[in-house]
């Protein structure tokens, strides 16, 4: 039963990354991704991690997705012609490198296999989390809030237009 | 049949592996930058499974943080992409490289 579900979701998930990498439009790619990060969620559900799974839902799915789609439909996208223009040579020399890391990524795991524990149901609750956030976590927990603070700030001055000068340019020209 | 820890790493090996490959062929910046999020989310599996296989829960609490990270890495790369397509009117990443050589 966990194996069928397992290898349902798996499956739902590899399918929705790959339409994510190959879709023409950007938008159908953000849709695709939130298929994606839904079934992570399942498999975060499935590990006994209910919580981040919530977290999942709520953040990545949520908020982040959200302003992926809020960007797609300001900038007023045409349909993204790279995958025409780069070539089938480096298309496939991509996906050839991108195969060799996958061979060094299996090798790497393989020294860490084996390991295999009783499911316990109160490893991922928010009180078991929650304890160990506030507690042996606490600074990197306060430094991640700074990391977001920091962030607001540099995303509002990296998008601020340059108004004032172009103002007074054109006010300047408008009076003389 | 039982699901083991080989299957989630192989699972999250897999995903990171086609994130990887979308930011090698893709010159869309947005579906770039989705192709790094898939990576970070292949990333976040593999920490989540080895917590409970383990078992710890420093794994799930790492969680936490890259997806804190992964937020303000959100926010601050989609202003750099709404600032490129403000000065260059497309989002093709072969048009931004001042500073490449």
């Amino acid at each position: 039963m966990e194996a069928i579900l397992f290898i349902v979701i798996a499956l739902m998930s590899i399918g929705a990354a790959i339409m994510v990498i190959t879709q023409r439009s950007p938008i159908n790619s953000v849709l695709y991704l939130v298929l994606a990060f839904f079934s992570l969620a399942i498999l975060y559900v499935m590990l006994g991690a209910q919580l981040l799974a919530a977290f999942q839902v709520i953040v990545y799915a949520g908020a982040i997705m959200v302003l992926f789609v809020f960007v797609v439909m300001m900038l007023n996208l045409s349909k993204a012609q790279d995958w025409e223009r780069i070539g089938a040579i480096r298309r496939w020399l991509g996906f050839a490198a991108a195969a060799g890391v996958f061979l060094i990524v299996v090798t790497a795991l393989r020294g860490s296999l084996g390991y295999n524990a009783e499911l316990d149901p109160n490893m991922g609750t928010i009180e078991s989390i929650g304890s160990v956030l506030f507690g042996r976590y606490m600074l990197p927990f306060e430094v991640a809030s700074v990391l977001l603070l920091v962030a607001i700030v540099g995303v509002v001055s990296l998008v601020k237009r340059e108004e004032p000068p172009k103002s007074v340019e054109t006010k300047g020209g408008e009076a003389s | 049949m039982t699901v083991t820890l080989e299957w989630y790493l192989g699972l999250s090996a897999i995903l990171f592996v086609i994130g990887l490959g979308g930011v090698l062929t893709r010159r869309n910046v947005l579906i770039i930058f989705m192709s790094i999020e898939l990576m970070l989310n292949a990333a976040n599996l593999t920490f989540v499974a080895f917590s409970r296989y383990l078992p710890n829960i420093d794994g799930q609490v790492f969680v936490f943080f890259v997806m804190a990270v992964a937020a303000a890495e959100v926010a601050v790369g989609l202003a750099i992409i709404v600032t490129i397509y403000r000065r260059k009117g497309s989002l093709d990443i072969d048009q931004v490289n001042l500073m490449k050589w």
